[in-house]
Protein backbone atom coordinates (compact mmCIF):
# COMPACT_ATOMS: atom_id res chain seq x y z
CA UNK A 1 0.00 0.00 0.00
CA UNK A 2 2.66 2.83 1.00
CA UNK A 3 5.00 1.74 -1.84
CA UNK A 4 1.85 1.94 -4.43
CA UNK A 5 1.28 5.67 -2.83
CA UNK A 6 4.90 6.17 -3.60
CA UNK A 7 5.05 4.83 -6.99
CA UNK A 8 2.05 6.46 -8.52
CA UNK A 9 4.10 9.85 -6.90
CA UNK A 10 6.60 8.99 -9.02
CA UNK A 11 5.09 7.89 -11.90
CA UNK A 12 3.24 11.36 -11.85
CA UNK A 13 6.10 13.34 -12.00
CA UNK A 14 7.71 11.29 -14.79
CA UNK A 15 4.64 12.38 -16.63
CA UNK A 16 4.37 16.10 -15.52
CA UNK A 17 8.10 16.16 -16.39
CA UNK A 18 7.61 14.70 -19.79
CA UNK A 19 4.59 17.29 -20.11
CA UNK A 20 7.10 20.47 -19.28
CA UNK A 21 9.37 18.90 -21.73
CA UNK A 22 6.98 19.06 -24.60
CA UNK A 23 5.04 21.96 -24.19
CA UNK A 24 7.86 24.76 -22.91
CA UNK A 25 10.33 26.60 -24.88
CA UNK A 26 12.63 28.25 -22.58
CA UNK A 27 15.50 25.78 -22.35
CA UNK A 28 15.90 26.50 -18.72
CA UNK A 29 11.72 25.10 -18.14
CA UNK A 30 13.25 22.26 -20.11
CA UNK A 31 16.08 21.49 -17.67
CA UNK A 32 13.89 21.71 -15.05
CA UNK A 33 11.31 19.47 -16.47
CA UNK A 34 14.23 16.89 -17.27
CA UNK A 35 15.32 16.90 -13.56
CA UNK A 36 11.58 16.25 -12.32
CA UNK A 37 11.21 13.15 -14.43
CA UNK A 38 14.72 11.81 -13.57
CA UNK A 39 13.36 12.75 -10.11
CA UNK A 40 10.10 10.58 -10.23
CA UNK A 41 11.89 7.45 -11.88
CA UNK A 42 13.75 7.71 -8.81
CA UNK A 43 11.25 7.60 -6.32
CA UNK A 44 9.38 4.95 -8.77
CA UNK A 45 12.42 3.06 -8.71
CA UNK A 46 12.93 3.22 -4.53
CA UNK A 47 9.31 2.19 -4.16
CA UNK A 48 9.61 -1.14 -6.27
CA UNK A 49 12.07 -2.20 -3.67
CA UNK A 50 10.10 -2.06 -0.79
CA UNK A 51 8.94 -4.87 1.20
CA UNK A 52 6.09 -4.66 3.52
CA UNK A 53 6.66 -3.77 7.23
CA UNK A 54 10.67 -3.40 5.96
CA UNK A 55 13.16 -1.35 7.32
CA UNK A 56 16.46 0.18 5.57
CA UNK A 57 18.99 -2.92 5.16
CA UNK A 58 21.38 -1.57 8.11
CA UNK A 59 21.94 -4.29 10.53
CA UNK A 60 22.48 -2.52 14.15
CA UNK A 61 20.71 -2.86 17.53
CA UNK A 62 16.98 -2.21 15.29
CA UNK A 63 17.81 -4.72 12.99
CA UNK A 64 19.71 -7.66 13.85
CA UNK A 65 21.36 -10.52 11.29
CA UNK A 66 18.76 -12.64 11.88
CA UNK A 67 15.87 -10.85 11.10
CA UNK A 68 17.56 -9.42 8.64
CA UNK A 69 16.35 -11.10 5.45
CA UNK A 70 12.48 -11.34 6.61
CA UNK A 71 12.39 -7.12 7.69
CA UNK A 72 14.57 -5.83 5.47
CA UNK A 73 13.98 -3.71 2.27
CA UNK A 74 15.66 -4.46 -1.06
CA UNK A 75 18.75 -2.77 -1.04
CA UNK A 76 19.67 -2.93 -4.91
CA UNK A 77 17.27 -0.48 -5.52
CA UNK A 78 18.77 2.13 -3.48
CA UNK A 79 22.49 1.46 -4.23
CA UNK A 80 21.34 1.75 -7.86
CA UNK A 81 19.14 5.49 -6.67
CA UNK A 82 22.56 6.63 -4.86
CA UNK A 83 24.44 6.73 -7.94
CA UNK A 84 21.48 7.71 -10.09
CA UNK A 85 21.12 10.90 -8.00
CA UNK A 86 24.65 12.19 -8.68
CA UNK A 87 24.92 11.02 -12.12
CA UNK A 88 21.40 13.13 -12.65
CA UNK A 89 23.16 16.09 -10.57
CA UNK A 90 26.08 15.82 -12.93
CA UNK A 91 24.06 15.65 -16.21
CA UNK A 92 22.17 18.39 -15.14
CA UNK A 93 25.33 20.30 -15.14
CA UNK A 94 25.99 19.68 -18.46
CA UNK A 95 22.26 20.49 -19.66
CA UNK A 96 23.41 24.24 -17.85
CA UNK A 97 26.25 24.48 -19.50
CA UNK A 98 24.89 24.09 -22.84
CA UNK A 99 22.10 26.30 -22.16
CA UNK A 100 24.83 29.02 -20.83
CA UNK A 101 27.09 28.53 -24.11
CA UNK A 102 23.75 28.37 -26.12
CA UNK A 103 22.60 31.68 -24.67
CA UNK A 104 25.79 33.13 -25.44
CA UNK A 105 25.16 32.55 -29.14
CA UNK A 106 21.63 33.95 -30.21
CA UNK A 107 21.16 35.81 -26.58
CA UNK A 108 18.27 34.23 -25.84
CA UNK A 109 16.86 30.85 -24.08
CA UNK A 110 14.14 30.12 -26.28
CA UNK A 111 14.38 27.26 -28.20
CA UNK A 112 12.60 28.46 -31.02
CA UNK A 113 15.32 30.43 -32.06
CA UNK A 114 17.91 27.80 -32.01
CA UNK A 115 16.78 26.18 -35.65
CA UNK A 116 20.12 24.93 -37.59
CA UNK A 117 19.73 21.33 -36.34
CA UNK A 118 15.39 21.35 -37.08
CA UNK A 119 14.46 19.37 -39.96
CA UNK B 1 -1.88 24.20 -30.96
CA UNK B 2 -1.23 21.02 -33.56
CA UNK B 3 2.07 20.77 -30.85
CA UNK B 4 0.04 20.80 -28.01
CA UNK B 5 -2.27 17.92 -29.22
CA UNK B 6 0.45 15.69 -30.03
CA UNK B 7 2.34 16.54 -26.09
CA UNK B 8 -1.47 15.68 -25.28
CA UNK B 9 -1.42 12.76 -26.89
CA UNK B 10 2.34 11.46 -25.86
CA UNK B 11 1.55 12.34 -22.20
CA UNK B 12 -2.33 10.45 -22.02
CA UNK B 13 -0.81 7.53 -23.84
CA UNK B 14 2.33 7.52 -21.14
CA UNK B 15 -0.21 7.94 -18.49
CA UNK B 16 -2.16 4.89 -19.90
CA UNK B 17 1.22 2.49 -19.96
CA UNK B 18 2.10 4.11 -16.31
CA UNK B 19 -1.49 3.61 -14.89
CA UNK B 20 -1.19 -0.22 -16.11
CA UNK B 21 1.90 -0.70 -14.62
CA UNK B 22 0.90 1.17 -11.18
CA UNK B 23 -2.21 -1.07 -11.20
CA UNK B 24 -0.71 -4.31 -11.34
CA UNK B 25 2.12 -3.35 -8.99
CA UNK B 26 1.55 -5.52 -5.85
CA UNK B 27 3.78 -4.67 -2.92
CA UNK B 28 6.03 -7.41 -2.24
CA UNK B 29 6.11 -9.31 0.88
CA UNK B 30 9.38 -10.75 1.30
CA UNK B 31 13.22 -10.24 -0.44
CA UNK B 32 13.83 -11.52 -3.98
CA UNK B 33 16.33 -14.50 -4.08
CA UNK B 34 19.22 -12.18 -5.02
CA UNK B 35 18.17 -9.13 -2.46
CA UNK B 36 18.11 -11.76 0.67
CA UNK B 37 22.00 -13.19 -0.77
CA UNK B 38 22.93 -9.40 -0.70
CA UNK B 39 21.36 -9.07 2.63
CA UNK B 40 22.91 -12.37 4.39
CA UNK B 41 26.13 -11.93 2.82
CA UNK B 42 27.23 -8.53 3.33
CA UNK B 43 27.25 -8.28 6.90
CA UNK B 44 28.04 -12.25 7.31
CA UNK B 45 31.45 -12.20 4.55
CA UNK B 46 32.35 -8.52 4.10
CA UNK B 47 31.74 -7.18 7.80
CA UNK B 48 29.70 -4.18 6.73
CA UNK B 49 26.68 -3.59 8.49
CA UNK B 50 25.27 -0.98 5.73
CA UNK B 51 24.47 -3.79 2.91
CA UNK B 52 24.09 -0.90 0.68
CA UNK B 53 27.61 0.31 0.64
CA UNK B 54 28.48 -3.15 0.29
CA UNK B 55 26.61 -3.95 -2.72
CA UNK B 56 28.05 -0.38 -4.07
CA UNK B 57 31.49 -1.10 -2.99
CA UNK B 58 32.37 -4.33 -2.96
CA UNK B 59 30.45 -6.54 -5.50
CA UNK B 60 28.74 -3.91 -7.60
CA UNK B 61 32.20 -1.62 -7.57
CA UNK B 62 33.44 -2.30 -10.64
CA UNK B 63 29.78 -0.15 -11.84
CA UNK B 64 30.75 2.31 -8.98
CA UNK B 65 33.90 2.87 -10.98
CA UNK B 66 32.24 3.67 -14.27
CA UNK B 67 29.67 5.52 -12.53
CA UNK B 68 32.63 8.08 -11.28
CA UNK B 69 34.11 7.51 -14.79
CA UNK B 70 30.73 9.21 -16.34
CA UNK B 71 30.95 11.92 -13.17
CA UNK B 72 34.29 12.68 -14.66
CA UNK B 73 32.81 12.79 -18.06
CA UNK B 74 30.41 15.26 -16.78
CA UNK B 75 33.17 17.44 -15.26
CA UNK B 76 35.02 17.53 -17.99
CA UNK B 77 32.08 18.33 -20.74
CA UNK B 78 31.11 21.49 -18.34
CA UNK B 79 34.88 22.79 -17.96
CA UNK B 80 34.98 22.10 -22.11
CA UNK B 81 31.51 24.34 -22.55
CA UNK B 82 32.19 26.81 -19.76
CA UNK B 83 36.40 27.22 -19.43
CA UNK B 84 37.02 28.48 -22.83
CA UNK B 85 34.93 31.64 -22.09
CA UNK B 86 36.68 31.79 -18.71
CA UNK B 87 40.08 32.89 -20.60
CA UNK B 88 41.28 36.43 -20.60
CA UNK B 89 39.17 36.96 -17.38
CA UNK B 90 40.10 40.00 -15.44
CA UNK B 91 42.43 41.38 -18.85
CA UNK B 92 40.46 43.95 -20.30
CA UNK B 93 39.57 47.11 -18.20
CA UNK B 94 36.14 46.71 -19.00
CA UNK B 95 35.81 43.63 -17.25
CA UNK B 96 37.66 44.18 -14.69
CA UNK B 97 35.28 46.90 -13.66
CA UNK B 98 32.46 44.35 -13.71
CA UNK B 99 34.04 42.17 -10.86
CA UNK B 100 31.14 40.50 -9.35
CA UNK B 101 30.03 41.72 -6.04
CA UNK B 102 30.65 41.20 -2.67
CA UNK B 103 28.08 38.79 -0.80
CA UNK B 104 26.37 40.43 2.08
CA UNK B 105 27.35 40.57 5.75
CA UNK B 106 24.90 37.64 6.97
CA UNK B 107 26.13 35.25 3.73
CA UNK B 108 29.92 35.66 4.69
CA UNK B 109 29.31 35.33 8.87
CA UNK B 110 27.62 32.44 8.05
CA UNK B 111 30.12 30.67 5.29
CA UNK B 112 32.45 31.18 8.23
CA UNK B 113 30.28 29.03 10.54
CA UNK B 114 29.21 26.41 8.21
CA UNK B 115 31.80 25.22 5.96
CA UNK B 116 34.15 24.39 8.55
CA UNK B 117 31.06 22.53 10.41
CA UNK B 118 29.47 21.27 6.93
CA UNK B 119 33.28 19.58 6.18
CA UNK B 120 33.10 17.81 9.32
CA UNK B 121 29.72 16.28 8.76
CA UNK B 122 31.15 15.30 5.18
CA UNK B 123 33.87 13.57 6.77
CA UNK B 124 31.55 11.71 9.14
CA UNK B 125 28.84 10.54 6.27
CA UNK B 126 31.99 9.31 4.49
CA UNK B 127 33.89 7.39 7.17
CA UNK B 128 30.62 5.69 8.84
CA UNK B 129 29.10 5.00 5.14
CA UNK B 130 30.02 0.94 6.23
CA UNK B 131 28.03 1.12 9.61
CA UNK B 132 25.34 3.53 9.37
CA UNK B 133 24.12 5.62 6.58
CA UNK B 134 26.13 7.04 4.50
CA UNK B 135 29.07 6.40 2.10
CA UNK B 136 31.30 8.19 -0.52
CA UNK B 137 29.03 9.91 -2.84
CA UNK B 138 27.00 11.29 -0.37
CA UNK B 139 29.77 12.89 1.27
CA UNK B 140 31.16 14.15 -1.96
CA UNK B 141 27.71 15.63 -2.43
CA UNK B 142 27.95 17.45 0.76
CA UNK B 143 31.65 18.36 0.01
CA UNK B 144 31.08 20.55 -2.80
CA UNK B 145 27.91 22.03 -1.11
CA UNK B 146 30.27 23.24 1.04
CA UNK B 147 32.57 24.68 -1.68
CA UNK B 148 29.54 26.03 -3.40
CA UNK B 149 28.48 28.18 -0.02
CA UNK B 150 31.99 29.37 -0.42
CA UNK B 151 31.78 30.53 -3.43
CA UNK B 152 28.76 32.31 -3.13
CA UNK B 153 30.02 33.83 0.42
CA UNK B 154 33.12 35.31 -1.43
CA UNK B 155 33.17 35.53 -5.26
CA UNK B 156 36.73 36.39 -5.32
CA UNK B 157 37.80 33.13 -3.74
CA UNK B 158 39.26 31.23 -6.92
CA UNK B 159 38.66 27.02 -6.31
CA UNK B 160 42.35 25.96 -7.19
CA UNK B 161 41.70 23.80 -9.99
CA UNK B 162 44.94 22.09 -10.09
CA UNK B 163 44.64 20.87 -6.76
CA UNK B 164 41.52 19.71 -7.06
CA UNK B 165 42.37 17.54 -9.91
CA UNK B 166 45.65 16.49 -8.93
CA UNK B 167 43.60 15.06 -6.04
CA UNK B 168 40.89 13.50 -7.94
CA UNK B 169 43.42 11.56 -10.51
CA UNK B 170 45.43 10.60 -7.37
CA UNK B 171 41.81 9.06 -5.21
CA UNK B 172 40.96 7.37 -8.41
CA UNK B 173 44.25 5.48 -9.13
CA UNK B 174 44.48 4.79 -5.74
CA UNK B 175 40.98 2.99 -5.91
CA UNK B 176 41.77 1.20 -8.93
CA UNK B 177 45.17 -0.08 -7.61
CA UNK B 178 43.36 -1.03 -4.48
CA UNK B 179 40.70 -2.92 -6.89
CA UNK B 180 43.82 -4.82 -8.24
CA UNK B 181 44.49 -5.69 -5.05
CA UNK B 182 41.71 -7.52 -4.84
CA UNK B 183 42.02 -9.32 -7.84
CA UNK B 184 45.53 -10.05 -6.39
CA UNK B 185 44.88 -11.02 -3.11
CA UNK B 186 41.28 -11.84 -2.50
CA UNK B 187 38.49 -13.00 -4.70
CA UNK B 188 38.21 -10.82 -7.57
CA UNK B 189 38.56 -7.14 -8.78
CA UNK B 190 37.34 -4.88 -6.15
CA UNK B 191 37.10 -7.03 -3.49
CA UNK B 192 37.49 -5.67 -0.33
CA UNK B 193 38.74 -8.55 1.95
CA UNK B 194 42.35 -7.46 0.98
CA UNK B 195 42.26 -6.25 4.50
CA UNK B 196 41.36 -7.96 8.35
CA UNK B 197 37.31 -7.76 8.14
CA UNK B 198 37.84 -6.83 11.80
CA UNK B 199 34.98 -6.35 14.76
CA UNK B 200 31.17 -5.97 12.98
CA UNK B 201 30.28 -2.65 13.24
CA UNK B 202 33.75 -1.11 14.50
CA UNK B 203 34.61 1.99 13.08
CA UNK B 204 37.75 0.21 11.52
CA UNK B 205 36.19 -2.71 9.75
CA UNK B 206 34.43 -4.37 7.12
CA UNK B 207 38.19 -4.68 5.21
CA UNK B 208 38.71 -2.24 2.49
CA UNK B 209 35.33 -0.75 2.11
CA UNK B 210 36.12 2.20 4.20
CA UNK B 211 39.56 3.41 2.35
CA UNK B 212 37.29 2.94 -0.78
CA UNK B 213 34.39 4.95 1.17
CA UNK B 214 36.97 7.59 1.41
CA UNK B 215 38.74 7.35 -2.11
CA UNK B 216 34.85 7.84 -3.61
CA UNK B 217 33.96 10.48 -1.23
CA UNK B 218 37.30 12.51 -2.03
CA UNK B 219 36.76 11.79 -6.23
CA UNK B 220 33.09 13.11 -6.10
CA UNK B 221 33.91 15.89 -4.28
CA UNK B 222 36.57 17.09 -6.14
CA UNK B 223 34.53 16.45 -9.06
CA UNK B 224 31.25 18.24 -8.02
CA UNK B 225 33.34 20.79 -6.49
CA UNK B 226 35.15 21.71 -9.94
CA UNK B 227 31.86 21.24 -11.86
CA UNK B 228 30.14 24.33 -9.19
CA UNK B 229 33.28 26.20 -9.74
CA UNK B 230 32.84 26.74 -13.76
CA UNK B 231 29.05 27.51 -12.97
CA UNK B 232 30.73 31.03 -11.51
CA UNK B 233 29.18 34.32 -13.33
Amino acid sequence: MTSGVVLVTGLALILIGMWGLLTHRNILRIVIAFSLMGTGTHIMIVATGYVTNGTAPIIDRALTLSEAPARAVDPIPSALVVTAIVIGLAVTAVMLAYAIRLYQSKKTLSIDSFTESKW
Amino acid sequence: MMRKISAVLVVVFFGLVFSSLAINFTERQSLRPLAESYVKLVPQDLGAPNVITGILLTYRGFDTLGEVAALFMAAAAVGLLLGTSDKGRGGSPAELSERPKPSSEIVQSGAQILVPLISIFAAYIIMNGHRSAGGGFQGGAVIASSVLLLVLASPRYRVDLDFFSMTESAAGVIFVLVGIAGLIFAGGFLDSRVLPIGQFGAFISAGAIPILSVLLGVKVGCELSVIVDRFRA
